[in-house]
């Protein structure tokens, strides 16, 4: 048994290097969208110290929207901006009707606040669009092709290429932009942020629109691969072992630790998944992150906290 | 001290019968005083006799139940801290409120947000007039950054620094935004005498050389004595002295005041 779960993997792994390093690849591609989805996550919790609930909700929203008015005739381009126009309008609402009743509020009561949002958005999405599951097709081409034996697929190519170009672009702007400076002496402190007149709310209504960008670009990937419907919103669930393990505040921390759970699950799902009868993926990530914080309780990248005494 | 280019104008800001209280802490009570244009005037009294909450009142972050705030002749009842930002008020904390994850230049850029009008989609663009814009304000921040002589810090995360250079920082990013009233709250506690030395030479210089009206509390006697031009003095959220630096030392009230006497 204990060379089952501590030998025997390793030796498949060494046996077939090409079959091992395509299943590395597919799980950094799906590294990628958890990556996004932690992100956004990650921006809103900086700027506005809310838990954001209803991030993956976001990603459905944005997808159903985007196929939603594709279905309708219109043309994917001219979908794409609309969604873009919607996710920002969004934004606004969400500051209008509850950030700026609920400035100064506990935490918990935003992130309750949040959990309601989910259920609006998610209802609003499917009074609008229809619940059935949707096809998102963009016109990425889905072939398939091998590179020294390792078969890859251009979509999960593409996918991986915007996700990391949208990373980049965020990026650049938050370090060397007006708006992006904003954006971190908020996250950084309110009342010095406010001293030096950077206005509040347009800082929120901009992170919430920036997390509904990012929840589109995923929403996009996820949706052509699995198709859009409810169970798209559960992708949250996969950026919580990567916040444990990123930590709530990093960004690279979000992007690291997004790829990480990504390999580490489709690895132990094909190496030890048959161990355990299969479908280890669900909760592998979790374990992952749990274990991680054992040895390293400040996350991926946060400072080690001392306790002042 | 030049005469000629530190004369003291007319009003900039005045304060009038300002009322402010925390359940039953009266903080402020009908504390009214002026600041003229170009001086520089020194709040002083003992711990929790409302110094603080005074510049809070001013720049918008407490709101007094009672009174009013005129800056430049425009009479408020509350102050908002962005309009206070807008119209050209600065301002430093007690306790030292930087941005500790950004770098010591990024700290002083973030006072020129309001310099900064380009749109957000230019920015976004990072290109054009918002990257030339960027340019100018930098070049601006690198003066302030000469001016304080902290170049050696200049890319530093500023959680990395001291106590001393921390608030030499926090001035530079009120500097940055070229201020018309400059509100510093204690500027030298806890600094050793050459850091406060270095201190006092910044405050009279920016005073003497961009003419800017400075506010400033402090618990240093012999700090207040030099460089201030006026002292209004608190205790226990009244105004108990408001003159010249020789008068108010002279004053019996704020003697016993700080010696815990009480004055009959
Ligand atoms: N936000 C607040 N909430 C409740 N009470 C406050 C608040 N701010 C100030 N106070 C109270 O108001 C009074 C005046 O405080 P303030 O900070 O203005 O004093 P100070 O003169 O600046 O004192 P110090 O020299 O110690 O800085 C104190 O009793 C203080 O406890
Ligand atoms: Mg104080």
């Amino acid at each position: 048994m204990l060379y089952d779960v501590l030998i025997a993997p390793f030796l498949d792994m060494a046996d077939s290097p090409v079959f091992f390093a395509e299943v590395v690849i597919v799980g950094l591609l799906t590294g990628v969208m958890y990556s996004l989805v932690a992100l956004g996550f990650v921006l809103i919790f900086k700027a506005s110290g809310v838990f954001n609930f209803a991030q993956g909700v976001m990603v459905l929203f944005a997808a159903l929207t985007l196929v939603g008015l594709m279905e309708h005739g219109v043309p994917t381009w001219l979908a794409l901006i609309l969604t873009v126009v919607i996710m920002v309008v969004l934004a606004y609402g969400i500051e209008w009707f509850m950030l700026r009743r609920l400035v100064n509020q506990e935490g918990i009561i935003l992130f309750m606040a949040t959990i309601g949002l989910s259920f609006v958005l998610q209802g609003l999405g499917e009074t609008m669009w229809g619940s059935n599951v949707k096809a998102l097709d963009i016109g990425i081409p889905d072939a398939s092709f091998e590179v020294s034996g390792i078969l890859l697929n251009e979509f999960d190519l593409f996918a991986a290429a915007s996700g990391a170009v949208l990373v980049a672009v965020l990026a650049v702007f938050f370090h060397y932009t007006r708006i992006g400076r904003a954006l971190r002496a908020v996250a950084d402190d309110h009342q010095a942020a406010l001293s030096v007149g950077i206005p509040l709310k347009t800082i929120w209504v901009i992170v919430w629109a920036v997390a509904g960008m990012v929840g589109l670009v995923a929403g996009i990937m996820w949706g052509a691969k699995s198709g859009v419907q409810f169970s798209l919103s559960l992708i949250a669930l996969k950026a919580l072992p990567v916040l444990i393990l990123g930590g709530f505040t990093s960004v690279p921390g979000a992007i690291v630790g997004g790829l990480i759970i990504g390999v580490g699950e489709k690895v132990a799902e094909i190496y030890w998944g048959p161990l355990f009868g299969g479908a280890i993926e669900n909760w592998f990530a979790y374990v992952l992150a749990l274990v991680f914080l054992l040895f390293r309780p400040q996350g991926l990248f946060g400072e080690r906290i001392i306790e002042r005494v | 001290m030049t005469e000629n280019t530190r004369k003291i104008g007319n009003t900039l800001l005045r304060v009038d019968d300002i009322t402010l209280s925390f359940g039953g802490v009266h903080a402020l009570n009908g504390v009214s005083f002026e600041i003229k244009e170009h001086e520089i005037l020194a709040i002083i009294g003992p711990n929790g006799a409302g110094k603080s909450s005074m510049l809070n009142v001013i720049n918008g972050f407490y709101h007094p139940q009672k009174g009013t705030i005129a800056f430049e002749g425009r009479e408020r009842k509350r102050m908002r801290p962005h309009v206070a930002a807008e119209q050209g008020i600065a301002r430093t904390f007690q306790n030292i409120a930087l941005f500790k994850g950004m770098s010591t230049l990024d700290n002083i850029m973030t006072g020129r947000m309001l310099k900064m009008k380009r749109s957000f989609l230019w920015q976004a663009l990072y290109w054009g007039p918002a990257l030339k814009e960027e340019i100018e304000n930098r070049e601006f921040c690198e003066k302030v950054i000469d001016f304080l002589e902290i170049q050696a810090i200049r890319k530093t995360p500023v959680g990395k620094l001291p106590y001393g250079l921390q608030k030499r920082v926090e001035l530079g990013r009120a500097l940055a935004a070229e201020p018309r009233l400059l509100l510093l709250d204690e500027p030298m506690a806890g600094m050793n005498v050459e850091e406060k030395e270095d201190m006092c030479r910044f405050i009279l210089d920016v005073n003497d050389e961009f003419g800017t009206t400075i506010a400033l509390i402090e618990h240093d006697m012999g700090v207040v004595m030099d460089i201030s031009d006026r002292v209004v003095v608190l205790d226990y959220g009244r105004k108990i002295a408001d003159g010249s630096p020789d008068a108010v030392r002279a004053n019996g009230e704020v003697i016993d005041a700080y010696l815990g006497v009480s004055h009959e």
